[in-house]
């Protein structure tokens, strides 16, 4: 046992925390990182440093070392990979015993992993790709307070996906015209609408005021339609205290649903948000203002599909996903990279979709993607075809520019979808026909009618900036 | 088409396909073969229209699980709106893997 001795001074990280023939353990949370290393610093001491910084190490020996066991407690480089089609990256495999984590806590689990390390001078750049959480750390955590299956329930709705709508002008509109476009949006045929994000409770709209008018949209719409409706009132607040406040008045209005901005409300706040959601019985839309500063840059930060992980530990019953087809980045193979590790059960690692490890989520349930940002009635076949049944799917200007109105606009996107939905039921190819699926359907729904003849020519095909590695070996 | 239309005061709906026109014989046949194709249990619900926003609707006989002769779906959906003409009749799709229903809609509108 007392075989180490100490000596002061700095060690290559290698000697210590680069483990080539380490077997990871099934209880070992797993990363990915994307490295590029200073010049002249060799890869297994990048690895290395990365696991070392991200786990027990720091830059010196201290004494205090010797009065633990380090062997049990470091994070170890075990595996170094070339990145397609970039020399000058590449991928360095990390295994983090389970112990270094407290249970329940993805805010722990980033601290390390996305500590310090990011600043490390050694290293040019850096990104977590991907991250496996073992199946006994997921079992720690929440997860999300309904999932997929309970909102169906809830909600009655069937067979097809559900369709929302963010209220616009995102700013400015006093709580009494707001409802009036909710309650427009929804007699008209949506399920649910949105608050923008930026909305928490200026002075132009204070939160309780938008509550109460909101409500009374949502009702009235359910009562005339015959369906379940929702608006996600977002509780997104500057303390915790006040947005517990806001929730426990949604709830006592009758709402089905709340919604909040987990990066830029933080993961304490989520995961607090999460666990009074389902002891009290609501929904959670989670919105992801941030994420792209985390995100898009293929060579630093964050990989979305390990914020995604993390929010499903965390808690939300939707969350955005990008759309493929709208005016925002997301790459479709990627995409359907992260909107699997959203919604099912077990996730095979799949290189080609950027999927990294095996993830196991055991029964937690699935997280709902919401496809929201610049999608109108003619990306409705490409939405179907890509996400299925198990989606949101969120026409914001698509609904309120509809040249009458946001009703007619809501009426259109319904009929699209459920035209669709039956074009596929019967075995039909809804992208390549979907042309003549709308045009059939715009016979009998001139609100869909002259939503197609607006928006034909809008399109938005500018090339991902974040494409996957693998697809840069094959371009 | 150029002149904004007022849209019409809303109308009773009753979730998926209930804003396309009404589903012809040949179209619910193959809604049939679809939910059937997916492995799913056939079940049948039916309700007066004022009591259709609960959940709960009367179930016709129990789902017919494993029944996958679209023939004798159609024939049970028939002889449910036969014995109940002035109720809403809609079909489910039990999905017993996903512990949910994989698809509802409604075949005979009261009314329609």
């Amino acid at each position: 046992m007392a075989e180490k001795t100490y000596t002061a001074g700095v060690k290559d990280y290698r000697k210590s925390y680069w483990t080539p023939d380490y077997v990871p353990l099934d209880t070992d949370l797993l990363a990915c990182f994307k490295i590029v290393a200073q010049a002249g610093v060799p890869r297994e001491e990048a690895a290395a440093a990365v696991a070392a910084e991200s786990s027990t190490g720091t830059w010196t020996t201290v004494w205090t070392d010797l009065l633990t066991d380090l062997d049990y407690y470091k994070g170890r480089a075990y595996r170094i990979e070339p990145v397609p089609g970039d020399p000058s990256a590449f991928y360095a495999f990390v295994a983090y015993p389970i112990d270094l984590f407290e249970e329940g806590s993805v805010v722990n689990v980033l601290t390390s992993l996305v500590g310090n390390v990011f600043g490390f001078k050694a290293l040019r750049s850096l990104r977590l790709e991907d991250v496996r959480f073992p199946i006994a750390y997921v079992k720690t955590c929440g997860g999300p307070p309904n999932g997929i299956q309970v909102e169906r329930d809830r909600l009655n709705k069937y067979g097809r996906a559900l369709l929302g709508c963010t209220i616009k002008p995102k700013l400015g509109l006093s709580a009494k015209n707001y409802g009036r476009a909710v309650y427009e949006c929804l007699r008209g045929g949506l399920d649910f609408t949105k608050d923008d994000e930026n909305i928490n409770s200026q002075p132009f709209m204070r939160w309780n005021h938008r509550f109460e008018f909101v409500m009374e949209a949502v009702h009235k719409a359910e009562a005339e339609t015959g369906e379940r409706k929702g608006h996600y009132l977002n509780v997104t607040a500057p303390t915790p205290e006040e947005m517990y406040k806001r929730a426990e008045f949604a709830k006592s209005l009758g709402a089905p649903i709340i919604m909040h901005d987990y990066l830029t409300g933080g993961f304490t706040a989520n995961t607090g948000l999460a666990n009074w959601c389902r002891n009290n019985g609501m929904l959670l839309h989670i919105h992801r203002a941030m994420h792209a500063v985390l995100d898009r840059n293929p060579y630093h930060g964050i990989h979305f599909r390990v914020l995604t992980k993390c929010l499903r530990l965390s808690g939300g019953d939707h969350l955005h996903s990008g759309t493929v087809v709208g005016k925002l980045e997301g790459d479709r193979e990627a995409t359907l990279g992260w909107i699997d590790i959203m919604r099912e059960s077990f996730i095979p690692e799949n290189r080609n979709r950027g999927i990294f490890f095996d993830q196991d989520w055991g029964a937690m349930p699935g997280v709902m993607p919401v496809a929201s940002g610049g999608i109108h009635v003619w990306h409705m076949p490409a939405l179907v075809a890509i996400f299925g049944d198990d989606a949101c799917l969120q026409f914001g200007g698509g609904t309120l520019g509809h040249p009458w109105g946001n009703a007619a606009g809501a009426a259109a996107n319904r009929v699209a979808l459920e035209a669709c939905v039956e074009a596929r039921n019967q075995g039909r190819q809804v992208e390549r026909e979907g042309k003549e699926i709308l045009t059939e359907a715009a016979q009998s729904s001139p609100e869909l009618k002259i939503a197609m003849e607006t928006w034909k020519e809008i399109k938005f095909e500018f090339d991902t900036v974040d494409k996957l590695d693998i697809m840069k070996r094959t371009a | 088409m150029s002149e904004i239309q007022p849209y019409k005061a809303t109308e009773r709906r009753g979730e998926t396909f209930s804003y396309l026109p009404q589903l012809s014989p040949d179209k619910i046949t193959k809604q049939i073969q679809y939910l059937v194709s997916q492995g799913w249990n056939p079940s049948i619900e039916h309700t007066e229209p004022e009591k259709a926003f609960s959940h709960y609707w009367y179930m016709w006989k129990l789902p017919f699980f494993g029944e996958t002769s679209v023939a004798k779906i159609v024939a049970e959906l028939e002889a449910c709106h036969r014995a109940n003409p002035g109720h809403h009749v809609r079909l489910v799709g039990y999905d017993n893997y996903a512990q949910s229903q994989g698809t509802a809609f409604i075949v005979y509108r009261a009314g329609r």
